[in-house]
């Protein structure tokens, strides 16, 4: 593939290397294999900073990445846009279609616009913030995850959510957390209604900790007060078993 | 399972461009619908003209001779116009819809050709293959017209055939393409039937069209129609329904069928993915959202 | 659970056992009735369906020749994913290891699976539950299995497979998601799945981030980016809709596909779901083989079957049906130790019999496999394991030789349709091949000439 190589300019805040790749005149092919590549070069990726641009809702962008290389899309996604992410950062100037981030393991992917379906799906680690709204399923099966959203939430939203933190500057559609392992979630308007085994609980001093340092890590104005916290009631742990013997 | 795409244009200046805007909308979606494809154009001028019925046919076997010397016959009908787009046919004349409809049945009967659509605004096309080679054999990129749909399937439990193909158009100017599949199909089907109305295919899809026909011809209108089949209709479902006058897009309960819709001054678009939409004109100022469960959205003209 | 009928001595005494109510009915509605919870085990379905003794294969005399049993060549590789993947699977037998995780089975199990399958050149697979460092040391081809828990799922695994399994669906339980009960849940098998230890898990029955086809095919194209094109990408499905599934399975892109028919094994489902869903391992293959042949893909996206696979007979009998592979799940259990004499005393006192154990839920297995107990699974060694496996598998492969060669086939790929006859009418529907000594498939008009 060819990169647009003219263009090695410098960035003012650091030495970094700008390299555009145009999804107009390369494919989704090239533009991984470049960036697998760079990546298995080690250290000297994080002075590399890719921009994407024509984007044109193609899938499975920038996934796969495992080194900490700076990747900006001009434009929107299509599914699967970050999947799997390892310590990239990945940031989505626009919408981003199904998958977003799906299975991320670590690193951070930012989303200036709103996210499809199930943003965040099983992810294991690292930091996904969506600007907008995100629609059904967001934060599904995630296992350890940190998911801020700065607008609303589709229904089932943290279905079967394991570990990790979902915090939901909007409203919140319904079924919020049904079926909820040991996520933390964080709502601040209204929740439309709970799934099975999804409680209120109270806010206490080292969720407020948590939330502020998501909050600012994410660039979201609010105080942690306007918060409420919902987690497991655990009542679905185990089965039910009775003894009418 | 499928992709599907529409638009409702508001703006007439770009009435003439109805195709260009819609073929790489269809191209897009072909790889979720290798199968085959199909369009329903609304006030293309090569197939319905103002104070005309237009019949679109899949004539198989039979020759379109046979069919306008048959027509010719009948005084009612006056002059019978036809045109050929793959391996569909439109023929038009200047009678309400179900006159033609009526006259061209006759004639097709026991033939084993199959009328696909009908109305005074609306020609459907569709075939087998490649999404990007139907388009071409349906000259796409040259229709005209104010509204058109289309869809790329990949057939989930019915055969691979012309007939199979979406969009289903069953009433006049009605018009509707499926992404999903129905869970509960076959028992709706046999309630249609017992009410009298008969199949053309054993799709899924097509129940859902001939459900909200019979809803429609009940007294429904159609966002009612289309709240009256989320009721009954168990399954997965993203649906693109059009009339002469609407555009209507609905989803299932659950929502996992993608769909975008996207919205300017000039036109509404809905597409399975935003890939589909992404060459509209002022796309970059569109108002663009996800359609929410069970939620009917209707534009009208 | 096993279920009793009449016996000599209840009949002689003149009393009349219900064949609706029989006793493992009543037992059944008795124990519903007490806890108010669904009945769980695991094994496969356990009643009497179309089977592969309800076929026969036609050794050659004089119309064909049959090749010298010890002598002439009869080859046994396969090759698998070659679609698309970069570097395809070559295995030495057409017989794989299905997917059990690594929680329904101890590590030592998955460890013995590994170097059992290794030491004949063929694969193992993961299963609901992630891939652990034992089993990848030991595997030489490792299937990594992606399904819709995402347990343990991680690029590196994912890299680090040599393949990876698309699971929509297990013939235990098509359309169910995976179960893993408290007892089974340690510190280990809870960390690899960040779960708290202890919970009765119920994993998805369906993906969390596509549905269908025409989703799965971009699925699809996803995990071939994040591995660069590199891996065969498998879809496995339970048999059901075998015909569409296999049809929509090679339309979204896969490499090979996967049909686990109803007596597949499970570690833990709900009773009701093994024994009423799905259809017989012998009604699938002919389904997904039609299904590829319509396509123009048979034999170039391989056919893998499993479900009720137990030796060298049933394995000739699936290939001659079109398969590619078969893969087992119980028969390697049994291998391992499952059920074994051995442990009868012990079977006995949690209420079994050895050759009756189902029980895998409970994780107090006593040959040591189907456990998280560190007790329990210390039993088994996983080198003499892997040693049982590999013998196993090799006189399977034998069998299957000596069949082929019988037929007169120097690779037992040539086995074909043609080469079989069915003992039943049932068997001959399902299997698509003609009651033996006449011409007659059921549901088939007979051929112009046939004289037989």
């Amino acid at each position: 593939m060819t990169p647009t190589d003219p263009q090695p300019t410098t960035d003012r805040r650091a030495e970094r290397t700008t390299k555009v790749v145009d999804l107009a005149s390369s494919s989704v092919r090239e533009l991984n294999q470049a960036l697998h590549e760079s990546s298995s070069t080690g250290g000297e990726s994080s002075a590399v900073e890719w921009v994407i641009t024509n984007p044109q809702g193609e899938h499975a962008i920038a996934c796969g990445l495992t080194e900490p290389v700076h990747v900006r899309i001009e434009g929107h996604v299509g599914y699967y846009c970050a999947g799997m992410n390892q310590r990239a950062h990945v940031e989505v100037r626009g919408n981003a279609g199904v998958g977003l981030a799906e299975n991320m393991m670590s690193g951070r992917v930012d989303v200036s616009g709103d996210a499809s379906q199930s943003a965040g799906a099983t992810g294991h680690g690292g930091l996904l913030v969506i600007n907008g709204n995100a629609a059904a399923r967001c934060g599904i099966s995630m296992k350890g995850i940190d998911i801020v959203v700065g607008g609303n939430v589709g229904h089932m939203s943290a279905f079967m959510a394991q570990a990790g933190r979902l915090v939901i500057c909007g409203d919140a559609g319904d079924a919020l957390g049904d079926s909820l392992y040991e996520a933390h979630l964080y709502v601040r308007g209204t929740v439309k209604s709970l799934g099975a085994d999804c409680v209120a609980k109270p806010m206490r001093a080292h969720h407020h900790t948590e939330l502020a340092d998501l909050l600012s890590r994410a660039a979201m104005a609010y105080s942690t007060a306007e918060f409420t916290r919902y987690g497991s009631a655990r009542s679905l742990y185990n089965f039910h078993v009775d003894n009418a013997y | 399972m499928c992709g599907i795409v529409g638009i409702q244009l508001r703006d007439e200046t770009l009435y003439p461009n109805l195709g260009a805007l819609l073929t790489p909308m269809l191209c897009h979606a072909a790889h979720r619908g290798p199968d085959s494809a199909g369009v329903g154009l609304y006030g293309d001028a090569r197939y319905t003209r103002p104070g005309f019925s237009s019949i679109s046919v899949l004539l198989g076997e039979v020759e379109v001779s046979q069919v306008t010397t048959a027509l010719a016959r009948d005084r009612d009908l006056g002059a019978v116009e036809v045109t050929a787009a793959g391996p569909t046919t439109v023929i038009r004349a200047a009678t309400e819809p179900w006159t033609l409809e009526r006259g061209v049945a006759e004639i097709l009967d026991g033939t084993g050709a199959i009328i696909i659509g009908r109305g005074r605004e609306l020609a459907v096309l569709k075939g087998t293959g490649d999404p990007s080679a139907l388009a071409a054999t349906f000259d796409l990129t040259r229709a005209t017209g104010y509204q058109g749909i289309a869809h790329t399937r990949m057939a989930t439990e019915s055969a691979v055939t012309s007939a199979h193909s979406h969009p289903f158009s069953v009433a006049a100017d009605l018009c509707l393409v499926h992404n999903g599949s129905f869970a509960n199909h076959a028992t709706i089907r046999r309630q249609l039937q017992a009410e009298g109305h008969v199949f053309d295919s054993d799709n899924d899809s097509e129940v859902g069209a001939r459900y909200l026909a019979h809803k429609l011809s009940e007294g429904s209108d159609l966002e009612k129609a289309l709240r009256q089949l989320c009721d009954e209709f168990d399954g997965f479902y993203t649906l693109l329904v059009t009339t002469a006058d609407s555009f209507a897009v609905v989803r299932d309960a659950i929502a996992c069928k993608p769909a975008v819709i996207a919205q300017t001054d000039s036109w509404v678009a809905m597409a399975s993915e935003y890939r589909s939409l992404a060459g509209l004109p002022g796309i970059d100022q569109a108002r663009l959202f996800e359609p929410e469960p069970e939620e009917v959205y209707l534009w009208q003209r | 659970m096993t279920s009793a009928n009449t016996d000599s001595g209840t009949a002689s005494s003149g009393l009349r056992e219900s064949a609706t109510f029989d006793r493992a009915t009543i037992h059944e509605i008795q124990r519903a009735a007490e806890t108010g919870v669904y009945d769980i085990r695991g094994w496969g379905a356990k009643r009497a369906v179309p089977h592969f003794d309800d076929l026969l294969l036609l050794g050659a005399s004089m119309s064909r020749y049959p090749l010298e049993g010890y002598r002439e060549r009869c080859d046994t590789d396969v090759v698998l994913g070659d679609r698309h993947a970069k570097f395809p699977l070559h295995l030495q037998i057409p017989v794989t290891i299905a997917g059990m995780s690594f929680g329904a089975l101890s590590a030592q199990a998955k460890e013995a699976l590994g170097r059992g399958a290794s030491e004949v050149g063929t694969s193992t697979t993961t299963g609901d539950g992630g891939m652990t460092a034992e089993e990848r040391g030991q595997s030489k081809h490792l299937v990594y299995q992606y399904l819709p828990s995402r347990y343990g799922m991680n690029p590196d695994d994912l890299r680090r497979a040599d393949a990876i399994e698309i699971v929509l669906g297990q013939g235990a339980k098509p359309g169910g998601g995976g179960m893993l009960l408290g007892q089974k849940i340690t510190e280990r098998v809870a960390g690899m799945r960040t779960l708290p230890v202890g919970v009765d898990q119920r994993s998805a029955c369906r993906h969390p981030d596509w549905t269908g086809p025409d989703d799965l095919e971009i699925k699809i194209r996803e995990l071939r980016e994040i591995t660069d094109w590199e891996k065969p990408i498998y879809v496995k499905v339970g048999a059901t809709r075998t015909y569409f599934d296999v049809a929509l399975a090679v339309k979204s892109g896969a490499d090979v596909v996967v049909v686990d028919g109803m007596q597949g094994g499970t570690a833990a489902t709900q009773e009701v779901f093994i024994e009423h869903v799905g259809i017989p391992t012998l009604a699938a293959i002919p389904q997904a083989v039609q299904a590829l042949q319509e396509l123009g893909m048979h034999r170039k996206v391989q056919l893998i079957v499993s479900g009720g696979v137990r030796n060298g007979a049933d394995l000739a009998k699936c290939l001659a049906l079109g398969a590619d592979a078969v893969s087992i799940g119980t028969a390697a259990l049994i291998a391992l130790g499952d059920n074994s004499p051995r442990f009868a005393e012990e079977y006995r006192a949690l209420g079994s019999e050895a050759g009756f154990y189902d029980d895998y839920q409970d994780g107090r297995d006593p040959a040591g496999i189907t456990t998280q107990d560190p007790e329990l699974s210390a039993r088994l060694d996983p080198v003499l394991g892997g040693r049982r496996l590999a013998n196993l598998l090799r006189v399977m492969t034998m069998e299957a030789q000596t069949l082929a060669r019988a037929c007169g086939k120097a690779h037992v790929h040539n086995l074909e349709p043609e080469d079989l006859v069915a003992l039943t009418i049932e068997a001959a529907a399902m299997a698509r091949v003609p009651l033996a000594g006449t011409s007659w498939i059921p549901g088939r008009p007979s051929r112009d000439g046939d004289r037989w």
